[in-house]
């Protein structure tokens, strides 16, 4: 956290709770006690963020069966009978069950014609503007939801951490973050890390980086247990049986941070290979499966927390409402989200749809977008975890104040 | 900017241009730093990794036959389902036999590559290598790319890095690994001979098989195009739209490799009859109807592009010096770039001569591959077994030939340096010190990795360790070690 670094060998997480505040001119006695009584129930609330890479095609995950014109659109790899039924409209991929089964108690929802600003149909710039939640590209090096956290912490302590070995941009910025991702245990009170802490201790961005590594190792074994063999390292990709099982488990490991008392309440996960310009019904299978396991593990593995929690799916554009030459799409506009939780107001699609006329596409191209994703974003920052909505206008999504929270998620 | 003392110079040459110093790589680097890197460029490209070398066209032909096998098992398998869970017969089986070689030639392949990262005297030459093959990624996370991935740097990237950049632009995209990665392989012209026929009700001319009727659309796919356009070439920033892709997706129908009606399969192979006729329109320039000339047109066009150089220049400065790279540094190379018409000897060059490159502080930090081969030429180690190593990359977030996505591993320090991942790194550091350490004194050995960079804290930590395993992971693990 540069300037305000906190000292590496003091327990991080309340030594970093009193520097953010003396940073930020707040009093401490305030701060001494963490939970005001009106925030009880707040100090429950938990969100998870899952990215999903490559441009996931929306009208796969959640295909409009419908509307009259997606058989033309899509020929062959248009999903017709085998969806799983959600409404006249709508259905969900047939490998999205434990979705399904969730949406059916009124705990996931679709958000069927969502994007961000960005019009580039370039991954990267799609993602990074989907990750930093500013309303152009390359604009800013932090992401929104390192920003809400670093709110959110002048409130209440709030950790964030995210799951895989590479930090995902969404959580990059001021506040330093943990991250787990599966492997062997570390002896936390071993010689070595104790040394490095030392060694670190002008080093801004190694020391904190360590210290929060090694909290959230001492929290790896009971927020792990249960799980049976750890996830390795790259089964990630595995396709079949064991891929859904090391997904379930990655999930479920998730959820077990979250319930740790001190546990993250924030949340990023993302996953690749969503870019399906071939081959795309054989590729979403495996990957929709995938994406099916990890929510599944971490509404399981949450238990009793799921009411507290909502899960964001989202992805940087939507494809081609066409099919392309070679059994797949190509990058588009507006896709589908998806929003779970067990504390879920239930209803319809959010958002409007815009059908799939020729007239309505977007560049007589893709699906129209009908809702700026930072509304989705917003609606779920301020309605489930109270972030204040100047905040949200000015911190968390600069200059955003014409794209209001959708309200009535939660 | 402090201009750093000689045995600085040699210290950065070692670690920060080349791959982390083995044991007297400095010494012999103190005479001329400049003339030690300027040394290692060669017209005949960068080195090829140890090991005999098979051609992409001899890998396709194996994952052919792996998946006319694999086709033909699931076949008997419903017809005549074996008993399951026999392992010995399993292993047995022509099919795991034949996916077993396939992966073993992953393996074989990047064991010689980081096997030469970790021992070439020539380290300059190898990063920039490294550079070029993680500009033009392709990557095994696609079946049929995994085994042309290790291939594809040596006969597309290596022969052309100290080379004409449009050279290189053409070998590799043209690569069948390339062609496969980003799908330009089945891409038809929707107006082409191949399509008309097709849509009349011909039979596949193209495809590996017949695909079922429902999936017969045929026509483009704008992959590739897009990503020579957003990441290869211009940038994103460079004002092209989403109709020059398309257009430019048209003049690349065509390029593509032979299937199994054809005579070489695997082969890079140019099916005229599915070529899209006609003049096509690419950010303003029109190109006249000419088959296979018109891609390569206009590629050799987007090459010579101002924003070409000024983007990959800029890649280069941010890979080689810092995240956010002095604009001077990036305008020298520019210079070099447009003044040689993209003759990549003399970007490395004008690289060598800046003084922006020398900057005292590193501030790099290492990926974990440039970490592991650092380590590996700090201790004088021959790399691990792939078996052993692959978890470990995979762990520290970069699979061996697996990057997330075209545009290849990240380069900055905020991706790499999550909270788990240098945790990970110290798990490395710990295993790896207590077995390649042998005898030696990791004070003497911390000074041969980093010379002049070696701070007084890093060697003080060292002086204390209770053990000589565990002052060679504090080595490993310093701030200095861990940054180039």
């Amino acid at each position: 956290m540069n300037a305000l670094a906190p000292n590496p060998l003091v327990a991080p997480s309340r030594r970093r709770l009193l520097t953010t505040a003396a940073g930020f001119g707040l009093s401490l006695q305030l701060l001494a006690v963490p939970a005001l009584a009106a925030d009880g129930d707040l100090n429950r609330r938990k969100m998870i963020v899952v990215i999903c890479r490559g441009g996931m095609d929306g009208l796969s995950v959640a295909p409009p069966v419908g509307d009259p014109d997606y058989p033309s659109l899509r020929g062959g790899l248009a999903i017709g009978e085998v969806a799983l039924p959600l409404d006249a409209t709508f259905g969900l991929h047939p490998q999205l069950s434990a979705v399904h089964a969730l949406a059916q108690a009124g705990e996931a929802r679709i958000v069927p014609a969502v994007a961000t600003p960005d019009r580039a149909r370039s991954h990267f710039e799609a993602q990074d503007v989907l990750e930093t939640g500013a309303a152009g590209v390359y604009t800013t090096t932090s992401g929104w939801l390192n920003r809400a956290v670093e709110t959110l912490s002048t409130h209440r302590k709030v950790d964030a951490l995210s799951v895989g070995p590479t930090a995902p941009l969404i959580l990059r910025g001021k506040v330093q973050t943990g991250s787990w991702s599966p492997g062997r245990a570390v002896d936390t009170e071993a010689r070595l890390p104790l040394l490095l802490l030392d060694l670190y201790r002008n080093d801004l961005l190694l020391g904190p980086a360590l210290a929060r590594g090694l909290a959230t190792e001492t929290m790896a074994k009971d927020a792990t247990a249960g799980l049976g063999a750890a996830p390795s390292p790259g089964a990630g990709k595995a396709g079949g049986q064991q891929g859904r099982e090391a997904a379930h488990a990655l999930g479920s490991a998730l959820a077990g941070f979250m319930r740790e008392p001190g546990g993250p309440s924030v949340a990023a996960l993302s996953l690749d290979g969503f870019d399906s310009h071939a081959n795309q019904a054989g590729l979403l299978n495996a990957r929709l499966a995938y994406l099916d396991a990890v929510l599944d593990g971490v509404h399981t593995g949450l238990g009793p927390e799921w009411r507290n929690t909502v899960v964001v799916v989202a992805t940087e554009f939507g494809r081609t409402a066409r099919a392309n030459g070679t059994g797949g799409t190509d990058h588009g506009t507006a896709s589908t989200a998806l929003i779970l939780g067990g504390g879920l107001r239930p209803g319809g699609i959010i958002g409007d749809w815009p059908t799939l006329k020729s007239s309505a596409l977007y560049e007589n191209r893709d699906l129209a977008p009908t809702l700026d994703m930072r509304g989705l974003f917003k609606g779920v920052l301020a309605g489930h975890m109270g972030v204040d909505h100047m905040a949200l206008d000015r911190v968390v999504f600069p200059n955003s104040g014409a794209t209001k929270p959708v309200t009535g998620l939660v | 900017m402090a201009l750093a003392d000689q045995t600085m110079r040699a210290a950065i040459a070692a670690t920060r241009f080349g791959l982390g110093a083995r044991p007297g790589e400095i010494a012999l680097t103190r005479r001329d730093p400049q003339g030690f890197l300027r040394s290692q460029i060669r017209r005949e490209g960068a080195d090829l990794p140890p090991g005999t070398p098979a051609t992409s066209a001899q890998r396709l032909n194996e994952f052919r036959d792996y998946q006319r096998d694999r086709r033909a098992a699931k076949v008997e398998k419903t017809v005549d389902a074996p008993p399951q869970g026999v392992a010995t017969m399993a292993a047995r089986d022509p099919v795991n036999l034949a996916g077993r070689m396939l992966r073993q030639d992953l393996a074989a392949d990047f064991s010689g590559r980081i096997a030469l990262a970790a021992t070439t005297d020539a380290a300059f030459r190898e990063r920039w290598a490294l550079f070029w093959a993680n500009h033009f990624t392709v990557s095994a996370s696609k079946a049929i790319t995994a085994t042309v991935v290790g291939p594809f740097e040596d006969e597309a990237i290596r022969p052309h890095v100290f080379g004409r950049f449009e050279d290189l632009l053409a070998a590799a995209e043209t690569h069948p690994a390339m062609l496969t990665y980003l799908d330009q392989v089945q891409s038809i012209g929707p107006d082409s001979p191949a399509a008309l026929f097709l849509k009349t009700g011909g039979p596949r001319g193209v495809g590996a098989r017949p695909q079922p009727a429902t999936q017969r659309t045929v026509g483009l796919n704008e992959n590739l195009a897009r990503e020579i356009l957003e990441l290869h070439t211009v940038g994103v920033s460079a004002g092209y739209t989403q109709a020059d892709v398309t257009e430019f997706a048209r003049a690349m129908t065509g390029l593509s490799i032979g299937g199994p009606r054809d005579e070489s399969y695997g082969a890079p192979l140019f099916r005229a009859q599915a070529h899209e006729p006609g003049e096509r329109t690419v950010m303003g320039v029109r190109y006249a109807p000419g088959g296979r000339a018109q891609a390569s047109a206009i590629l050799s066009d987007l090459a010579a592009r101002p924003q070409t150089a000024r983007f990959i220049c800029g890649k280069i400065a941010r890979h080689f010096v810092a995240d956010d790279p002095p604009p001077a540094l990036v305008g020298r190379l520019d210079a070099a770039w447009t003044s040689s018409r993209g003759d990549l000897a003399r970007v490395a060059e004008a690289l060598i001569a800046a003084p922006e490159a020398w900057e005292p502080k590193a501030a790099k930090f290492k990926t974990p591959y440039e970490f592991i081969v650092s380590s590996y030429r700090a201790a004088d180690a021959s790399p691990m077994a792939f078996d052993r190593l692959a978890p470990i990359l995979t762990g520290l977030g970069q699979k061996p030939f697996s990057a997330p996505s075209p545009k290849g591993w990240p380069d900055d320090a905020q991706s790499w340096a999550a909270a788990d991942a240098i945790v990970k790194r110290m798990q490395f550091a710990q295993g790896f010190s207590g077995a390649a350490l042998r005898d030696r004194d990791p004070r003497t050995l911390a000074v041969e990795a980093l010379g002049e960079r070696l701070s007084a804290e890093t060697a003080k930590a060292i002086a204390r360790a209770e053990s000589r395993a565990e002052g060679f992971a504090l080595l490993l693990m310093s701030p200095e070690f861990q940054r180039r």
